[in-house]
């Protein structure tokens, strides 16, 4: 196995094995300083509250050494860190789904907050909450994937016409998201003021209160879908370049695309499940990555995904600590920081060209 | 290419639309929660003697019928506008997020400022309306290629996405704001009286006229820029001034009536079905055939789960969503 460099790639050679691929060692460093950004967020959100425990108190608790005076371990393992856990997960979750569909629609305004997808989710979880005060809430998260699913299952159905064309993806979703949220209107405005707050809660985006429970559900969708992306990540950078170029380079468009898609549908429903819709991550997070790594989707998901994750639980952080004891939804400060945020973004490219 | 090919046809198309909407307007003051029978709304004009009923047609009914054609030919003027100024089929209020620039700058007057008068929700809602529609705009057209249709939309639901979910915080942040705005949100003609309207009025028809008043100047710009520019017309201007109009329009509609989606998306399909490309008529017609589909869309959801009222925006969006994907499958080219 040999290793030769030039201009921050790396290439990886099997010797007589056959394998090799490039690394981007660019890429493997800023991966790393986000996973540490993440990593650190989760430390201080499990730290602070109303009852503060040191940082090194958190690391140690959490590997399960005895620190401070034993009585952390409830706090810290049962209380706090799965909520900092949900945050940054549905943070990667979110981030790859967008990644993904920037990525297949060549559009960098695309992203499951406006094909449908979330309001899809919407409108099934707003329905229960508000038509169905009775039900327990429990049944929330699975009536969202499904609503997630339906939608995207409908778009697909809708967009396919002897093929599916990226471009008519993007549109019929609108079309789709415009038609739930009409009708998510409706539930909210003839709904029993109580329920509607709480459905309006749940729209925005939060991750309050949220523990193993919500945790380990979400797990699977990550461990399946996750890898499936970043294996697909090749194609992407095929499909990037049009279907026919694509073709050229030998990739299945119509079978590769699909596979994404399924990727990117059930990472996004199963984000918007666990922590409602947490808006602007999916937009945002793809283009900070692509600030710091370049358009390459080999060093693009990851980064994003770890991104994604950074920003979620730093935006949890924020919205826990700027009012308190007043919690603000970690979604209403996703969409003020990445909201502005996105918009420079669009005017430096648009400048740029 | 059009259904109607002379220009006496054409003319009598529009009567006949005009007498369809006076018999909608008609229908839509006899019909409603409580039953009154037509010889009582007839006589609440000719002979009004004060009783219930009269108060209802009075009060409620007309000003209700009036304002949902107003409303209606509003938005359609303005989705035909738009759709000719960006050569895009699936140009709307709605879809372009002026609605929801103008809805977020009503619920932040409420929020922030304590606003309740409707004259001061008709000035946030141009503020919002219009600075939603240059931000959609100057989006839309960034990056190589300039303005596409699939550009301008995706930078118009982008930024309603961005806009609604502000709208929600500051709802979340607050439940009486919450409580007074939310059947104002869902778009709904109900519960507006005279005075309302009366507010509004100069804006929505200083917007109606300065638009037919460019109708000839669309016709030119929609065959493109090049075009228009070689046929001697300042295209920046016209540009300018019919922009004004749409935020004149759509934004005194959601004034009055919240936002109310897809009309602006339907008629003027269906009116270049019947008309052709020249916006001479399409405009005119669009004006009817907005104020019939909302006046209609209105009654419908009175009717439908009486005594219950459905808000009409949900109405128009079970016929335009479908109408939406169908112009989205089969009439956009790549």
């Amino acid at each position: 196995m040999s290793s030769r460099r030039w201009g921050g790639k790396a290439v990886v050679r099997g010797g007589r094995a056959p394998f090799s691929f490039r690394i981007d060692l660019r890429a493997v460093f800023v991966f790393v300083a986000l996973t540490i950004v993440a990593l650190a967020g989760i430390v201080v959100n499990v730290g602070v509250g109303e009852y503060r425990i040191a940082p090194l108190d958190v690391v140690k608790t959490i590997l399960g050494i005895e620190a401070g005076d034993g009585g952390y371990d409830f706090i810290v393992n049962t209380l706090r860190l799965p909520r900092a856990l949900v945050a940054v997960l549905v943070g990667v979750a979110l981030a790859i789904s967008g990644t993904i569909l920037q990525g297949l629609t060549r559009n960098p305004l695309a992203a499951p907050d406006i094909v449908g997808i979330n309001a899809g989710a919407g409108l099934a979880a707003v329905t229960l909450i508000v038509a169905f005060p009775s039900v327990s809430a429990a049944f929330v998260p699975p009536a969202a994937f499904v609503g997630a699913v339906a939608v995207a299952a409908l778009l697909y159905l809708l967009a396919w016409r002897g093929g599916s064309s990226p471009m008519r993806l993007v549109l019929i979703g609108v079309g789709l998201g415009a038609a739930a949220s009409a009708f998510t209107t409706l539930m909210i405005t003839f709904g029993e003021i109580q329920q509607v707050s709480r459905a309006l809660v749940w729209l925005t985006g939060s991750v309050y209160g949220r523990t193993w429970d919500e945790v380990w559900p979400f797990l699977p969708w990550l461990l399946v879908f996750v890898p499936l992306a970043f294996a697909g990540s090749r194609h992407l950078n095929a499909l990037n370049l049009g279907d026919e170029v694509a073709m050229g380079l030998g990739a299945h468009v119509e079978r590769e695309r699909g596979i994404l898609l399924l990727s990117s549908v059930a990472l996004a429903a199963a984000a918007v499940a666990t922590a409602g819709t947490v808006g602007f991550v999916a937009f945002v997070a793809p283009h900070i990555a692509r600030q710091l790594v370049g358009p390459n989707h080999g060093g693009l998901l990851p980064t994003a995904a770890m991104a994604g994750g950074a920003i979620v639980v730093i935006a949890d952080l924020v919205g826990r600590t700027l009012f308190a004891p007043v919690e603000i939804p970690c979604g209403i400060v996703t969409s003020i920081i990445g909201a502005p945020y996105f918009l420079y973004l669009l005017y430096r490219t648009g400048r740029a060209k | 290419m059009r259904l109607l090919r002379s220009r006496a046809l054409l003319l009598a198309g529009l009567l006949a639309c005009g007498a369809l909407l006076v018999l909608c307007l008609l229908a839509s003051v006899r019909f409603g929660a409580a039953r009154i029978g037509t010889w009582e709304v007839i006589s609440a004009f000719t002979d009004y003697g004060g009783s219930e009923e009269d108060l209802i047609i009075r009060t409620l009914r007309v000003p209700r019928a009036l304002i949902a054609a107003l409303v209606g030919a509003s938005l359609a003027v303005a989705g035909a506008i738009m759709q000719g100024l960006t050569r895009n089929p699936l140009a709307d209020p709605g879809i372009l997020g002026i609605e929801a620039g103008a809805a977020l700058a009503v619920v932040g007057s409420v929020f922030l400022f304590g606003v309740s008068s409707l004259s001061t929700y008709a000035l946030f809602a141009f503020l919002g309306g219009g600075v939603a529609a240059g931000a959609v705009y100057g989006l839309g057209s960034l990056g190589h290629g300039g303005m596409t249709p699939i550009k301008l939309t995706i930078a118009g639901a982008a930024l309603a996405a961005l806009f609604s979910s502000l709208t929600t915080a500051m709802l979340i942040l607050n439940q009486q704001t919450l409580e007074e705005i939310r059947f104002w949100l869902a778009g709904s003609v109900a519960g507006r009286d005279l005075g309302l309207l009366l507010q509004v009025l100069p804006y929505m028809l200083a917007g109606l006229l300065l638009s037919l008043a460019l109708s000839r100047q669309i016709t030119t710009l929609s065959l493109g820029d090049d075009v228009a520019a070689g046929l001697g017309q300042k295209t920046g201007r016209v540009k300018a001034l019919a922009a004004v109009g749409v935020v004149l329009l759509a934004g005194s509609s959601v004034a009055i009536a919240g936002p109310i989606g897809f009309i602006g998306l339907v008629i003027p399909h269906v009116v270049r079905f019947f008309v052709g490309v020249d916006y001479r008529w399409i405009l005119p017609y669009s004006v009817f055939l907005g104020a019939i589909l909302l006046v209609s869309a209105d009654i419908a959801a009175r009717v439908a789960l009486r005594p219950q009222e459905l808000p009409v925006g949900v109405m128009t969006a079970l016929v335009g969503a479908p109408f939406f994907v169908y112009l989205a499958r089969w009439r956009v080219k790549r």
